[in-house]
Formats: C-alpha cells, structure tokens, sequence
C-alpha cells in the first residue's frame, strides 16, 4: 500500500510543498529586506548631517547651512496640543461604545464611523480642516494643524480604549457594582485603572501616527522659515521641512531633510517599542 | 440600593440624611459622566459627516462648472481654467492595482511563513519587525524611495523591462521607456512595501484564528503544510483574507506623502507604467497652497471628495468582510 | 493493505494476557519503550503495548493521562508542536514509526484519524470526501464520484446526503459532520483508525450510531479510540487499555478489565471512585 502511494502524483505534491516553502521563506526576506534597507539607508545619510546645530539652529535659507530647531518644536506643540484635544474625546468615545453601549444600534455605527476615520486617507483630513478652519480664519495657522493632527489621533484612541475596556473581566464590574459604586466611578476608579497600560499605549501609538503626518499639514498649518511659537499664524513642522526640502535642489537641505527623516524614524519606532513593552509586559 | 447599604433599623436620621445627600451626588456625576461620553461619541458622527459635507461644499463650484466630464476628461489647466480628473483618478487606481498585485501574494506568503512554517521563537521577532515596517511614516517611504529607489530602478529594472517587452504586443507599450526612475510603477512599488505589513499582521491574525483541530485534521489526511494552508486554512479565512486586502487597498488609495514623491506629478493618462503620472492625492499635495482661483480649489475638493467616496466604499467593504468573519468565529 | 498478515500466527503475545484465547490475531502495531515529552515534563513513561489487527482497542483512564497523548503518537500528530518528542518504537508493519525518516504525510495516510470535534473542511460534501482521494490518485471523475460514494455508504451517510452532495460540510448537524470526518477518512484507505473521543460533542443517538459504525469498520480496519465514556469502552472494544498518570496500567481483554482488573487503580477507576 505504500509502496503504491509513492507514485507520480505524491511526488508531484511533494515537490509543490517544497516550492511553496521556499517561495514563504523567499517572500518573508523580501518584506524584511525592505525593513532593513531603509533604515540603513536612513542612518547612513541622516547620521552624516547629525550635529549639535541641528537642535539650536533654526531651518536655513537655501544654499546655507543650519538645523531644524523651529520644525521641531513647531512639531512639539502641534503634537501635544493635537493630544491635549484628541485624547478625552477619543477616551470618552471608547467608553461609551465598551461601557454604555455594547449592544446598542448608535455604538455599532460610531464602531463602524470610527473604523473608517482610522483609515480615511490623512490628506482628506487635511482639506476638511482647511475648510472650517483655515478658510474662516483668513489664513494658515498652528491651531488648524493641531486640530487635524487631533482628528487623526481621536479615532486610535477610542479604538484602544475601547478594546482595552473590553479586557476588563466582567466580574470586575460587578464586584464594583455590589459595593454600591455607581457606573461612572467604577468605569473611572476601577476599569480606567484595570485597562491603564491599554490606553497609555493607544495614546503613544496616536502620537507615533502623527509625528510623522505630513499630508495634513500642508495646508493647515502650512511653513514657517523662522522661529515662531505663535499658533495663530503658520508654523513649520518637521515632515512637512522633509517635503519642501527633500524635492529642493539645494544639497544643505536635502541633507537636513535625511536627518529629519532619521529623527522622526526614531521617534515613532522608539514610540512604537514602547507602547508595545507597555502592554506586552501586562498579558 | 440604599435599603441595603442602611443594614438594619439603627441609623439615625442625620445619618440617613448624608448618606441621601451623597447618594445624590453620585447619582448626579453618574449622568453627567454618561452623557459626556454620549457627547463625545457625537463628536466623533459629527466629523465623519464634517469631512462629508464640507467635500461636498468645497466641490459644488467644480462640479457645477464641469459636470460630469468632470471625471471623464484629461485636461488639467490651471490657465485655461480646465480641470478633469481623469488622469489622477487613473493613476490613483493603477498604482494602487500595481501594489496590490505585489503586495498580496507576498504578504499572504509572509502570513503562511509565520503561521505554518516559522520556528516559535522566530515568530515574535519577525511579527514586530513587520509592524515596525507599518509604523514607518509614509514620508520616509517617500524620501527613500525618490534618493534611493527610483535611481535604482532607472538604472537596473527599467531598462531591463524595456529591452525585454520590447516587440511583445501588448506588454511593449505597458513597458514604454524612456527609463525616467521615477513614475507610476515606482509609485506603485513603494505602495506595495507600505501595505505589504498591513496585509501580512491581518493575515497572520486570521490564519491564526484557523482551530488547530481543523488543520490536524487535515494533517491527519496526509496533507503537506502547503495543503493544508491552500484548502484548509485560506477558504476557511477567506472572508477575513479580503477584509485584510479591502484595508490595505484603502490604505494605498489614499496614501499621499510616499506617492507624491515618486510619481512625478504630470496630469496624463499613459500607457505605459514607465511614465509619470499622478494619483488624487499627490495632485492636491503637490497643488492646493498654489492653487489660484476658486474653480482650482474647488477642483482639487473635488478631486478629494471623489478620493473619500473611493476609500469609503472599499474601507466599508473591509469592515464589514472582517465583522462577518468575528461572527463566523463565534 | 495487508490483509495477508491478519492470518499470520500471533508471534510476540505478552504473557499477561494469557488466559484469554490470542490465536489468530497479529500486531499491527508494537509500542515498545515509548517515553513522551512535552517540553521537560514526562507524559508518558515506558509504554509497551500492542495494537492487534482488525481488532479494537480502547484506552480509558482520567484526564491528563496521557491516552490522547499516546493516540497522537501513532500518526505523529505532535510533530506539528515544536517542543513534543517521542522516545522508544513504534513498529508499524516492520518500520519504526518514529523514525525521522518516514515519510509522515504517508504515515498519516496509512494511519488517519478522526478527532473529538468534527471537523469537515470549508468545503461541499462531495469535496470533502474527494479531496483526500485526489490526494493520493488521479482518478476520472466517474471513478472518484463511486468511491465517495461508497465511503458515505461506508459511513452510513449517503442516505442522508445524497442529494446536496454540493451543500457545504458545515451545514450538517454534529452527528452528520462526524460521519462525514469518518468517511472522508476511510476513503483515503488506511490501514489504523485513530477515533480521539469521536462521541464526546454528540447527543445518544449520533453516538449510538457513530458506535455502530466503528463495529463495523473493525472488519477491514485497526481500530484505536480514546474515550472518556467506560461504557462507550466496553460496548466497542475488543481490548482495553488502562493508563493513570502517564503510564499504562493495565492492558486487557475488554471483558477481564472489566470484570476482574488485575489492578487496584483501574478497579478503582471502572468503578468511578476516581476519575
């Protein structure tokens, strides 16, 4: 009988195997090639321009050299204020749709709403800000980029929240329940402190997400060449410094663009390593 | 509740009163907590429909002006006040067509690797890595793949592709030089290494979710691993598979940064992959600050609006194959 | 498939077993010295056994065991766990089935398995069926539709299905799909039927009837079933084998170990003092 089976056709299939096999091994170096060959690329030419100047100077006019200062704290305040608006919106949402309204008609709707904001393309973010608010206001400013920074970063936090809420057992809640603590200060006091981690680590992927958007920056907060904290008017920020400089001629700039290119990589990876040991080390 | 929480007939009035005082404030902070997250689940409505109807706004001039040839024509002249969308829809569906045909077969590869064959200790180093490829901002793509890539390409692939295609009826003109590096098929290979993770970590997911008992079965059988995964695992996933491609098409659809770098920005509907082109969303990266005249802006919403129906319909489609699988699961 | 040897004179018969008549019967399978591993801790610890042809033989005893443990090694179901490692032999028509060499997508063939859940594949009824065929032989089509035909027959199916043979396999009821997992199994011919509690996730019926089937299908084929269910052991099987702790216990014809274990634990266990 088993001499039998060893026939063409079992060699046949065996040999189908074995080229699926390698083809899996093969696919699985290319996708990490890339991986690889970008970063490497990216230390090799971002290390190059790497300087103390690039955090105490302010971007250069072309054809002279200096840093990135104004881009990158331009990005800071972006970030944080982006973070300050999205974050309780985001955590609040989350709540109602894992606490309030696990089974309700409005929840599956906002779940499904939400789900496509967290993968509608950022540029569409971008004119939609630039619509109410840019327009109105007569020109480019700081606060338009925070807020379609912000509009980015709502949809990932309610998503996280929510499934981490979700990972709080059930008998959690009754418990608290049967202590006599009503809903809210057993979801703040008791599920917000159980899914803690959970929820940190949605924020920091929220901020990885958007250091490195540009498209909705480029016509909300629009460029500054010059030093400028104040949000009401244009502000630079580093991604979208990379754009303009990166597609300039100019070789000062096209090195400052690689090393903002190599700073921002860190930073989300570094995000990134961080919110996943965050919540790797809870399960 | 509070009858309860009394315990017996001891307590004093004053007592009963505080406790009824405090009952009410936490009955009061209860509602107000609940209907903040309600107004913020508006919120988050009220910005769908936001992006919806200000795109809409936005786009009536041009639409009005140009109707329907709106989407059928090929002109974009910001002198002449000429604008139709076709060549960047076009560009728009064929790069992301080219990095869907790369990306797919790879990354359902890369999921039957690390699910069927990859070593346990291997699988998690491999699994972060791939999603650390996710979390690369897409402008890195860009600028790497404008310096790096598209020289590359210039030099060794394309001119390879031309000498070969050429005389090939068909394929000749796809593969038309001049070798310019960057261009549609460069645009479309930097997508494909943009979605390749997306597709992979949503495979992997669902490969994962196959019972073991379903496989062993089929193992059973005399199945090879490749068996098993080609007629047990994938029509078992099948619905989660196109949910994960529906999500990484969205993603490419709309993808601006890396594009705009390396598609070369021209509104012309080419042939050949070889040549420049442009997608919706580069052409309103690379244009709307410049943009001069109302009918411009208007045009490029426009061109937006018709990006956000595009991605809506297939993130939809997504969405909802992913939903049908979770409940196949149950 | 070997039906010469089930005539060939009983040749290694331990001597426990004496007092009950073992002529006439042959090893299809020898277990000797078998240690399992699941990573460091010991699952099972010097098994010798033998598995008779054409016979029945159940393995009983309480959970964790180890009786699926053993089940899984005899078609190497555990080398799809990186960590799980058998020691010893397992002779299986004079090869040793733990030998690195064997071909195991062969092995698995010659020895199939049916396991606790049903488990049909996202695909019709007919395909399930034809699937595994088609994996072994190239057949016209005519020749695959009477062989699928006729392990549904086998399975006591075919009344039921014939008329959505196209139908998917998951739209059958619990006691169909484990027919259906049966009959795709005997159509692939092996020589070992592994059943892993085939019955444990069906009503009385579906298990009366799955009973009924795996009494017939002894004529033709070795039968091996783990069960939790010592009446299911009693009524199917021709011998029974007692494990406790990741040892085998005692090895019997059914009705002694039944009636007069030789052993303090299995009388304990058949008499659910423990278990």
């Amino acid at each position: 009988m088993a001499e039998i089976r060893k026939n063409a056709l079992y060699a046949r299939r065996r040999m189908r195997d074995s080229m699926a096999t390698s083809l899996a091994y093969a696919a699985t170096l290319f996708g990490l090639g890339w991986l690889v060959l970008i970063l490497a690329v990216l230390l090799f030419h971002g290390f190059g321009g790497l300087s103390l100047s690039v955090f105490t100077e302010n971007t250069p006019p072309p054809g002279s050299d200096g840093g990135l200062l104004n881009a990158i704290v331009g990005s800071i305040v972006m970030t944080v204020l982006a973070i300050v608006i999205g974050t309780p919106i985001g955590i609040l949402a989350g709540t109602y749709l894992a606490e309030y309204g696990r089974h309700d008609k409005l929840a599956s709707v906002v779940r499904f709403i939400n789900d496509i904001l967290l993968s509608a393309p950022s540029i569409v973010i971008g004119l939609f800000i630039y619509e109410v608010m840019v327009a109105p206001m007569g020109h480019f400013s700081g606060y338009a980029g925070a807020v379609a920074l912000a509009v980015i970063v709502i949809p990932v936090v309610v998503r996280t929240t929510e499934d981490m809420l979700r990972l709080v057992p059930d008998t959690l809640r009754e418990a608290a329940a049967s202590i006599g603590l009503p809903r809210s200060h057993m979801i703040v006091r008791i599920a917000y402190r159980a899914a803690r981690a959970g929820i940190v680590t949605g924020i920091l992927l929220a901020i990885a997400r958007i250091s490195g958007e540009t498209a909705p920056l480029l016509f909300t907060a629009l460029n500054n060449q010059f030093w400028s904290v104040n949000m009401n008017a244009p502000m630079p920020s580093l991604p979208v410094v990379i754009f303009q400089f990166a597609l300039s001629p100019y070789e000062e700039w096209q090195s400052l663009a690689w090393t903002g290119a190599l700073l921002i990589t860190v930073t989300v990876l570094a995000l990134s390593i961080i919110a996943r040991s965050l919540t790797a080390r809870k399960s | 509740m509070s009858e309860v929480a009394l315990n017996g007939t001891t307590a004093t009035t004053s007592a009963a009163l505080s406790r009824a005082s405090a009952l009410n404030r936490l009955r009061l902070s209860d509602v107000v907590f609940r209907e903040l997250t309600r107004v913020a689940i508006f919120a988050v409505l009220a910005l769908l429909s936001g992006v919806i109807l200000a795109l809409i706004i936005g786009s009536v001039p041009a639409l009005s002006a140009f109707g329907l040839s709106f989407v059928t024509t090929e002109v974009w002249n910001p002198v002449t006040e000429k604008f139709g969308a076709l060549a960047p829809i076009y560009g728009t569906l064929v790069t992301s067509a080219i990095a869907m045909v790369i990306a797919v077969p790879v990354g359902l590869m890369v999921a039957f690797f690390l699910t069927q064959l990859c070593p346990l200790w291997l699988r998690r180093p491999i699994a972060i890595a791939i999603e650390l490829l996710a979390g690369i901002p897409s402008i890195i793509y860009g600028i790497w793949g404008l310096f790096v890539f598209a020289p590359f390409l210039q030099k060794h692939i394309q001119p390879f592709l031309i000498d070969t295609f050429d005389g090939v009826p068909g394929l000749q003109d796809v593969f038309a030089g001049p070798p310019y590096g960057i261009g549609v098929l460069t645009a479309g290979f930097i997508l494909a290494i943009m979605v390749l993770p997306f597709i992979t970590a949503i495979s992997r997911d669902v490969f994962d979710a196959v019972p073991p008992v379903l496989k062993e079965a089929a193992y059973g059988l005399g199945c090879t691993r490749w068996e098993v995964f080609k007629h047990v695992v994938l029509p078992f996933t099948r619905v989660g598979v196109i949910g994960g491609v529906m999500l990484g098409l969205g993603r490419a659809l709309g993808e601006t940064m890396a594009v705009t770098f390396v598609i070369g920005n021209a509104h012309t509907v080419s042939a050949s992959i070889l040549a420049p082109g442009t997608t919706i969303s580069a052409s309103i990266a690379n244009e709307f600050t410049e943009a001069v005249g109302d009918l411009y802006t208007s045009s490029l919403i426009a061109l937006g609006l018709i990006l956000f129906v595009i991605t809506f319909i297939v993130l939809a489609i997504a969405r909802y194959m992913l939903l049908r699988l979770q409940q196949q699961g149950r | 498939m070997n039906m010469a040897s089930t005539n060939m004179p009983a040749f290694s018969v331990p001597v426990a077993h004496a007092g009950v008549s073992m002529a006439g019967l042959s090893e299809k399978v020898s277990i000797r010295n078998l240690d399992f591993f699941y990573g460091d801790s010991r699952a099972l610890k010097s098994i010798n056994l033998a598995l008779y042809a054409n016979k029945t033989t159940a393995f009983i005893g309480p959970s964790g065991c180890g009786k699926s443990t053993l089940l899984r090694v005899l078609n190497r179901m555990y080398d799809l766990y990186p960590g799980q490692r058998a020691t010893g032999e397992v002779m299986f028509d004079g090869e040793n089935l733990l030998d690195p060499k064997v071909d195991i997508n062969l092995l698995r063939a010659r020895i199939g398995m049916v396991f606790q859940k049903p488990t049909p594949f996202p695909m019709s009824i007919y395909e399930n069926i034809a699937f595994g065929i088609r994996l072994y032989e190239r057949l016209p089509r005519a020749e695959i539709d009477a062989r699928v035909e006729s392990a549904l027959r086998r399975a006591a199916l075919w009344d039921e299905v014939k008329d959505k043979l196209d139908a998917s396999g998951l739209g059958l009821s619990g006691g169909q799909q484990q027919r259906l997992c049966i009959a795709r199994t005997v159509a692939v011919k092996p020589e070992v039927i592994l059943f892993d509690e085939p019955c444990s996730a069906l009503d009385p019926i579906s298990t009366a009837k799955i009973e009924e089937l795996i009494d017939e299908l002894k004529q033709d084929y070795t039968i091996v079933i783990v069960t939790h269910n010592m009446q299911q052991a009693a009524r199917v099987s021709d011998f029974t084998t007692f494990m406790y702790l990741g040892e085998l216990v005692e090895f019997g014809v059914t009705e002694k170990i039944f009636t007069a274990p030789g052993d303090k634990r299995t009388q304990a266990y058949i008499t659910g003092r423990f278990g």
